[in-house]
Formats: C-alpha cells, sequence, structure tokens
C-alpha cells in the first residue's frame, strides 16, 4: 500500500513548498492572528457587558453567546460572508478592501470578521473567568483611591486578570489556527485551499493532505513555545522575581529554557 | 467647629433585614485619632466603609470637610446618590487603609504609591516618584522601591499600604483593622508608623482591637455596640473607669 505513495511529493510539500504556498502560510498566519485579536477584543466587551448593571447589555451579551456558540462555525462564516451586505444594507464586506499598500480580498474580510465575532463568544467566558478570578479588594482599593470602574478595570483588574487569561487564550488560539482552514470553503486562499487544489489536479490525497498537516503542526507547534515563554514571563512577575531587564528578555526568548521548567 | 473633617449624624444601614447601623453620630476634628472598638459585629468596619461611601447609607449624613459624601442635596431637601465621578472624586480625600493590604501585586512598591496620584490626580510621574520614594522612606522602606508586594513581608506590604494612601494627601485616612491579618511580630512595626501619623496630626480613624495603639496614639475612643456608640472618652478614661457594663466585659476580654 505505501509503495503507491509518492514520497517525493511529501518531501517537496514540507521541505520545498514554492512561492504559492508561502503566500497562503502568510494569510494563514494573518487570518489568524487578526480574528483572534478581535475575538479578544469582543471577549472583552462582552464580559464587561455580561457584569454590567444594566440589564440591556447583559441581555445583548447573553444574545451573542447563545447564537454564537450554538450555531456551527461553517454557518456563521457562510452567512457573513454571503449574508452581510445583504442583511446590513451596505457593503460591510467590499470585494477588495484597499487599505494603503495592502489590499485585502473580500472573502478574507468576512473570513476574518466570522472567525473574530466566533471567537469573541467563546473568550467572553474566558475573560469573565479572569475578571472574577481577582480578588474583590483590588477593586475596593482602587476605589479609594479615586479611580473610576474605568481606570481600575484598565489599570489594575484587566491586567491581574491577563495572566489567569493567558494559558486558556493560548488554546483558543491554537484552535483559530486550525479553524482558518475552513475559510477556503468561501473561497480564500490559505494552506487547505493550496493543499485542497493540489490534490483536485493530481489526485494524490496522502501527500497534499499529510503535507498541509505538517504545515498546521509546525504552526501550532510554534505557538506552544511562544505561549510558554509568555506564561513563564508573565509567572516571573507574579511570584514576585525582581528579573533585570536582560533577563525578562532571555526568559521570553528561550523557549527551551520555558519548555524545560514547565 | 470649624475644623470638623468628619462629621456623621444619625447614619443608619441595614443589609437587608439586617440593621447594622442604628444611628450612629461621631464628629471627628482636624488631627485628631480615633480608635473605634468594639465586638465583631458591631458595624464598626460598616460604619468606616460608609465614610468613605463603600457602602450606601439608609438615613443619616455623613460630610468629609464638610461636603456631603455619596449623595447630593436636591433643592427640595431630598438626598439623590452622587454620580460615580463626584464619588471618585470625593473619595481621593479620604484615604483607606485595609486589613488584607489590597496591594496590587502587579506592581511595585513605588509603582503602587505612585499609581493613583498619576492616573487619578494627573500629577508628572517625576513628581509622584520622587515623593513615593520619600513616603516610603518615611515608612522604612527606603530599599523596597522595586519589590513586588509578593516579596515583602505582612508587616512591609501594610506600610508600603499606608504610603500608597498617604500620596493622595488625605484630609483624613480610614484604617479598618491594619493588624488583624499580621503576625504579632510584625504588629509593631506598622503601629509605630501610624503613631507616628497620629503626632505628626494626620486626622485618622482606626478600627483596631489594639488597646496598646489606643492608649499611645488616641485622641479618644469609641466603643460600638450592635449598631450604636455606647460610650466615648479619652483612652485614660477607657482603662481607667469605663461607664458601661459592656465597655467593662468587652475590655476585660482584649486585655
Amino acid at each position: 500500500m505505501l509503495a503507491a505513495v509518492d514520497w517525493h511529493v511529501v518531501w517537496v510539500r514540507i521541505a520545498h513548498p514554492n512561492h504559492v504556498f508561502f503566500l497562503a502560510l502568510t494569510r494563514t498566519v494573518y487570518i489568524a492572528v487578526i480574528a483572534q485579536v478581535m475575538g479578544v477584543v469582543l471577549g472583552v466587551a462582552a464580559a464587561l457587558m455580561r457584569m454590567s448593571k444594566a440589564w440591556p447589555l447583559r441581555f445583548l451579551s447573553g444574545i451573542y453567546v447563545w447564537i454564537f456558540r450554538g450555531t456551527p462555525l461553517l454557518v456563521q462564516i457562510f452567512f457573513i460572508y454571503y449574508g452581510a451586505n445583504q442583511l446590513l444594507g451596505f457593503t460591510l464586506i467590499p470585494n477588495t478592501l484597499n487599505a494603503g499598500l495592502f489590499s485585502l480580498d473580500g472573502a478574507v474580510v468576512g473570513g476574518i470578521l466570522a472567525l473574530g465575532i466566533n471567537e469573541g463568544a467563546y473568550m467572553r467566558e474566558i475573560v469573565r473567568a479572569g475578571i472574577d478570578s481577582i480578588d474583590k479588594g483590588q477593586m475596593e482599593a482602587a476605589k479609594s483611591l479615586g479611580m473610576r470602574y474605568g481606570l481600575a478595570m484598565r489599570r489594575i483588574i484587566l491586567p491581574q486578570a491577563a495572566r489567569v487569561i493567558i494559558p486558556p487564550l493560548g488554546n483558543e488560539f491554537n484552535n483559530m489556527i486550525k479553524n482558518t482552514s475552513l475559510l477556503f470553503a468561501i473561497g480564500v486562499y490559505e494552506i487547505f485551499a493550496d493543499a485542497e487544489i493540489g490534490y483536485s489536479n493530481s489526485f494524490q490525497p496522502v501527500e497534499y493532505f499529510l503535507g498541509v498537516a505538517f504545515w498546521y503542526l509546525v504552526l501550532t507547534t510554534v505557538w506552544t513555545f511562544i505561549q510558554a515563554a509568555i506564561e513563564r514571563k508573565l509567572a516571573a512577575s507574579e511570584r514576585g522575581e525582581d528579573l533585570t531587564f536582560f533577563e525578562r528578555v532571555q526568559a521570553a526568548w528561550n523557549p527551551m529554557t520555558a519548555w524545560a521548567r514547565r | 467647629m470649624t475644623d470638623v473633617v468628619m462629621r456623621a449624624e444619625d447614619v443608619h444601614k441595614r443589609f437587608g433585614r439586617l440593621e447594622v447601623l442604628k444611628g450612629v453620630s461621631l464628629d471627628v476634628a482636624k488631627g485628631e485619632t480615633i480608635c473605634i472598638i468594639g465586638p465583631s459585629g458591631s458595624g464598626k468596619t460598616t460604619f468606616i466603609r460608609c465614610i468613605n461611601h463603600r457602602e450606601k447609607i439608609d438615613s443619616g449624613r455623613i460630610t468629609v470637610n464638610g461636603r456631603l459624601i455619596g449623595y447630593r442635596l436636591r433643592p427640595d431637601a431630598t438626598l439623590v446618590e452622587d454620580s460615580e465621578k463626584s464619588i471618585a472624586h470625593q473619595r481621593t480625600q479620604i484615604g483607606m487603609v485595609f486589613q488584607r493590604f489590597n496591594l496590587f501585586p502587579h506592581k511595585t512598591a513605588l509603582e503602587n504609591v505612585m499609581e493613583a496620584p498619576v492616573h487619578v490626580l494627573r500629577r508628572s510621574k517625576e513628581q509622584a516618584a520622587e515623593e513615593g520614594v520619600k513616603l516610603l522612606t518615611r515608612v522604612g522602606l527606603a530599599d523596597k522601591t522595586d519589590t513586588y508586594p509578593g516579596k515583602l513581608s505582612g508587616g512591609q506590604q501594610q506600610r508600603v499600604a499606608i504610603a500608597r494612601s498617604l500620596a493622595m494627601r488625605p484630609a483624613l485616612i480610614l484604617f479598618d483593622e491594619p493588624t488583624s491579618a499580621l503576625d504579632p511580630e510584625v504588629t509593631g512595626e506598622v503601629l509605630a508608623v501610624m503613631e507616628e501619623l497620629a503626632h505628626e496630626g494626620m486626622t485618622m480613624i482606626v478600627v483596631t482591637h489594639e488597646m496598646g495603639f489606643a492608649r499611645e496614639a488616641a485622641d479618644r475612643v469609641v466603643m460600638m455596640d450592635d449598631g450604636v456608640i455606647i460610650e466615648e472618652g479619652t483612652p485614660e478614661h477607657f482603662f481607667l473607669a469605663p461607664e458601661q457594663e459592656r465597655t467593662k466585659q468587652f475590655l476585660s476580654k482584649i486585655l
């Protein structure tokens, strides 16, 4: 059976990817990063709304999570990319988005929106758990010093909650990297689309899908190292270690030590 | 009467069906140090939390430097809760030191002290840092400016917390059982700092069980029980001739 696999093609897909593949890889990465950032922003906003005194805000936040966690991501991607303009009555997602030096395909814009909005619903609970984990005395102390709610959140509560949020956030980003593959369905040329097209031209499923699986594994593994480094850096200040600036940089940029100490 | 810093008039507070404060009135003059003593559940902590509007009061009024705390007087003489902004502004005048310190763990000792002066009072970082170092020196922590709270002992943390409230140059500092969470051997260093403050003329209201501190530093001692002030007087009065049976009982237990 194995003899039927053209290992040379697998090797080329892994070790000598072409220029088109690299463009697709870049696209996968920036889509995941932008969508995750969007998800965090939406998640923080929805979490603050969830904890608000005003019931309409709590209600809105509840509806948001209910819908976006309760329906399939693929349905949301299609709905937003194909349906948003019709639903809103204006062009939210253009055919091509020109932003100075860059221009983004409409499908990329729609895909990022869908992934980001979906992610926000999951991030809300993570952010809320993070904020809840901070001792109530912190808000007391901040307010007693004359801080208003917003300032206390921004300067005192959220920076501390970030430490609690970062480990699960890392897992979310790992998922996000893999979920970008769904965007091939609306015509985004990312690495899975590249593999899928390669396969349909050659009918070599093992070669092409093994190749792309390898690259997803590279992305998620690299991310694991980055995450470990970030967590280690955060843990150091939590333990009150008085690291020098140089030691901090070293700790953050030496994934192997971070890995070893986990 | 012009130098009254804090005045509470007939303050009532209830949590649901439980009435915690049943009409508390107290005047505190500028430079005075008041110790509030009393059994747990007597309402003393609730009372000082009302002074910086951490708790809303149900009736009565509290003023600091002549200004109503937490409420505005409507033209028709009814009281309405003040805006968040103006409550926050009033709190800059009222320091608070907590039982559990509540230092910001993600900031160094100096950053803890600088935080509110820079971000609330909008002082320059240089000025706030300079003043912060002076304050930390004053509480005996000149060598700990860059240390995170996690690396400080309880007594050191509480001294940073005192420096943090001093940095706002408040008219009044409230202490909520400042030594109750401390090991006995470090209680002294915190009380020493507080005594010094009292002698320098800071206006302080201290909820405490430390009768030694009351004897050394308090101008007046106030005994609370079951939501009311049952006795007040000089420390000597309390140590030599307390009048109320309840006070005698309480003192005999803690002395």
